[in-house]
């Protein structure tokens, strides 16, 4: 009985399936609510708390499209993907955004038919080691036993590097952080390697951080960036520039405490154009003028968001490096608003 | 000379002595240990070498445990308590991580104000299960176990309460369509239209009945999306529902593999296969990826529920190839004997195979439904929080509680354990209850 309905379902659902819309706005619209895929839990960037809420970094993103597009931050459905699921999930139309710390690769990008919308932040491989191995240098560490999760782009990264370096290491192969740190710390391998910001994450939690160094070396660029499907190019739009507008407004000192402020106009015409006061910005994209704002609104501009999940004052305590704005010797420039 | 002899015995003792007491050797704990652990060379290596083992692990496990902390609101407070009282450099385990979160491992993000609804789905789930599993008890209360699958659905999904009793309704009227069509059109006609009737109600029927009622008479509880769900009220919601479906299920395929029309046989045979040949994650991935290419966009075909349809037709398969070896294991007299009674095949399933070939199963039934409920915490894969690990990570991924292990694994896998011990005793005491053998 329960097999014939699912089945019936099944054909019955096959051909309906040839009416998709490609419209994701307008179905986000109708439904209410944006269907955010983000990491099962990760750290500083998508974790629930006590009572269920989620937050991070990556949340944060999921939170300023929904105050974008439906006016409300807190209209997501937060879809917890692991690494196996989180690209079909995407292709599938289960999700409408995938914020969960994916590199942007040029195979993703074009083999895979995403579209990634920016990068939210620069991260990049590192190894830690233990302070009486006595490494200083990724260099020293040939035929060394690495810790390594497994299906990401960091265990090829890591072979690339030992590769090109002429040396061997043994690999030992890990499913998450957390078993991660419990094989480092038990001693089965020499070095651990995944995400600088992870690695910070992991050493802060060690009851004796000191006795670990996070080595100089950088093996990878992993920019990490929220992505759509392919050939929505509107939908795409949006997701890019909700972010540049995070970007945007921190460069020019918008924050949320004088957003509502700063909308009533100012000196400023970039100003003005971003927070929808002057020209007609929001309208190109099928928004409203004053999206900018509501995204603002919500987390607060690119720099409050970082400060807030993991930056220097949290106990993650991720310096800004690469993710400071271009005036400040860092990646994040956003195109004008115009 | 004689004499003599007899008179050289000067004392002749004409009581018994008391037992002297067995040499210490062998006796009490001295000889079991001398008979059981070092009866000889091998046996004494074996047994130094096991305790030398037990003796490694429990030196690295006992002070550990000892030294637990139940009061804290992070690891490194945890840490630091155990430091101060513990002096330097000892480890202990932090249970405070369970006080603090417990919730979250029994609930899920199951709203924290109607925690009591599936509290109470638990509670009357084990009133529906009494008189099922306990014979002795009144049987009218069988009644309550009919009904409890939508009462439990509505207690943990809630929103309006026309959905379940709608969906009853499909079962009702699967029943009267039997009973109605059975002296018109007989049993095969009927049978059909028992199948037919309900699964046209629910697909084009059910839906807007259920809004007509609510329009009129607006009964409903506030509804908890199953995102909210988690830990161990998802993995019951999965494991109790799997099992409560898979068993009828897998009864019916069991008889229509051995059944001797072609078709019905076929189906079986090919959907017993087909499922027991592919590992229950790859049915997982189905049901969460592959499905939503088919589905139209915009449906919402619940995760849960595509993962219960899923883990139902998996355990289903096993449970079928259970019983049909119970089935194989009774004597053809007994096939014979029900024919032989002029009973009709659904009569002597009833009353005679089945008793007999369920009452075989049991063992491998229940080790069956262990593994199923065991298997929930594998839908982590498709991202529904399990209590093993999808919780577990989640609290791991707080600052707070990051770089905790062992403690809420331990936690989770003590409450696995309870749960799948008492199942298995109740299966020995059924079999025991059950016991028949012709001594």
């Amino acid at each position: 009985m329960k097999k014939s309905v699912f089945l019936g379902t099944l054909a019955a659902s096959a051909l309906l399936a040839g009416y998709a819309s490609a419209a994701t706005l307008d179905d986000v619209k109708a439904r209410g609510e944006l269907f955010c895929g983000v990491n099962t839990a990760l750290t500083g960037f998508a974790q629930p708390d006590a009572s269920g809420n989620w937050q991070g970094f990556d949340v944060a993103i999921c939170k300023a499209v929904a105050a974008a597009v439906l006016g409300d931050a807190s209209k997501v459905k937060y879809v917890p993907t692991t690494t196996e699921t989180r690209f079909t999930a995407l292709a599938s139309g289960e999700v409408d955004l995938l914020a969960r710390n994916t590199t942007w690769t040029y195979s993703r990008d074009a083999d895979l038919k995403f579209t990634f919308t920016g990068v939210n932040y620069y991260d990049g491989q590192g190894f830690m080691v233990r302070k009486d191995l006595g490494v200083s240098s990724a260099k020293e560490l040939d035929g060394a036993t690495v810790c390594i999760q497994t299906g990401t782009t960091t265990e090829l990264n890591l072979a690339d590097y030992f590769k090109a370096n002429n040396m061997t290491y043994q690999p030992v192969p890990i499913q998450t952080n957390a078993e991660g740190e419990q094989q480092y710390l038990a001693g089965a391998c020499d070095a651990y390697t995944t995400d600088a910001s992870g690695l910070a994450a992991t050493r802060a939690i060690f009851a004796d951080p000191e006795n670990h160094i996070i080595l100089p070396e950088i093996i990878s660029k992993e920019p990490l960036g929220p992505l759509v499907r392919h050939g929505d190019d509107q939908w795409a739009d949006i997701n890019r520039w909700v972010l540049n507008a995070l970007v945007a407004a921190e460069e020019y000192g918008v924050t949320s405490a004088n957003v509502e402020e700063l909308s009533k106009g100012t000196q400023n015409p970039e100003i003005n154009r971003l927070l929808g006061t002057e020209g007609d910005l929001g309208a190109m994209m099928g928004l409203d003028n004053e999206w900018a704002k509501r995204v603002i609104a919500a987390n607060g501009n690119y720099g409050e968001i970082f400060a807030a999940n993991i930056g220097e004052a949290t106990p993650i305590g991720l310096a800004r490096g690469l993710n400071a704005q271009w005036t400040q010797g860092g990646l994040l420039y956003a195109p004008p608003f115009r | 000379m004689s004499n003599s002899q007899a008179n050289s015995a000067v004392y002749v003792r004409d009581a018994m002595l008391p037992a002297e007491h067995p040499p210490a050797m062998e006796t009490g704990i001295i000889k079991w240990l001398r008979e059981n652990l070092f009866s000889g060379p091998l046996n004494t290596i074996l047994t130094l070498v096991g305790l030398v083992a037990i003796y490694s692990v429990l030196s690295g496990i006992l002070p550990w445990l000892f030294r637990s902390v139940w009061v804290a609101n992070s690891l490194g407070e945890c840490r630091s308590i155990i430091t101060a009282t513990f002096g330097e450099g000892a480890t202990g385990a932090c249970w405070a991580v369970i006080r603090e979160r417990w919730t979250q491992f029994i609930f899920g993000f199951y709203p924290s104000h109607l925690y009591w609804r599936p509290v109470l789905a638990f509670l009357l789930l084990l009133a529906a299960l009494a008189p099922v599993l306990f014979t002795h008890l009144p049987r009218k209360s069988l009644w309550f176990s009919i009904l409890y699958p939508a009462l439990g659905f509505w207690l943990l999904w809630g929103g309006t309460i026309w959905i379940p009793v709608v969906a009853m309704a499909g079962f009702a009227l699967g029943w009267l369509a039997l009973r109605v069509l059975q002296p018109i059109g007989g049993t095969i006609l009927a049978t059909i239209a028992a199948v037919v009737v309900p699964i046209l109600w629910w697909l084009l029927l059910a839906g807007p009945v259920a809004q007509q009622l609510q329009a009129i008479l607006p009964i409903g509880i506030e509804a908890v999306r199953s995102d909210k769900f988690g830990g161990f009220v998802l993995a019951f919601t999965i494991g109790i529902t799997g099992i409560a479906f898979s068993l009828p299920m897998g009864i019916i395929l069991a008889l229509g593999r051995r059944s001797d029309m072609l078709l019905v046989k076929a189906l079986c045979v090919g959907f017993i296969e087909f499922i027991r040949g592919v590992p229950l994650i790859t049915l997982l991935f189905t049901a969460s990826l592959l499905l939503n290419y088919f589905l139209p966009p915009g449906t919402n075909f619940d995760i849960i529920l595509r993962v219960i349809i899923m883990v139902t037709l998996f355990s289903a398969a096993y449970i079928a190839e259970v019983i049909r070896g119970g089935l194989a294991a009774l004597p053809r007299g007994q096939y014979e004997a029900a024919d032989a009674l002029g009973l009709d095949y659904w009569k002597a399933q009833r009353l005679i195979i089945m008793p007999q070939a369920l009452k075989i199963s049991i063992p491998g039934i229940v080790s069956s439904f262990i593994g199923l409920f065991k298997d929930t915490t594998l839908v982590i894969f498709v991202g529904l929080l399990d209590p093993l690990k999808g919780i577990t990570d989640a609290v791991r991924a707080s600052i707070e509680w990051k770089g905790i292990y062992w403690e809420p694994y331990i936690f989770v896998g003590g409450i696995f354990f309870l749960i799948c011990f008492s199942m298995s005793r109740y299966s020995m005491y059924l079999e025991r209850k059950l016991q028949r053998e012709h001594r």
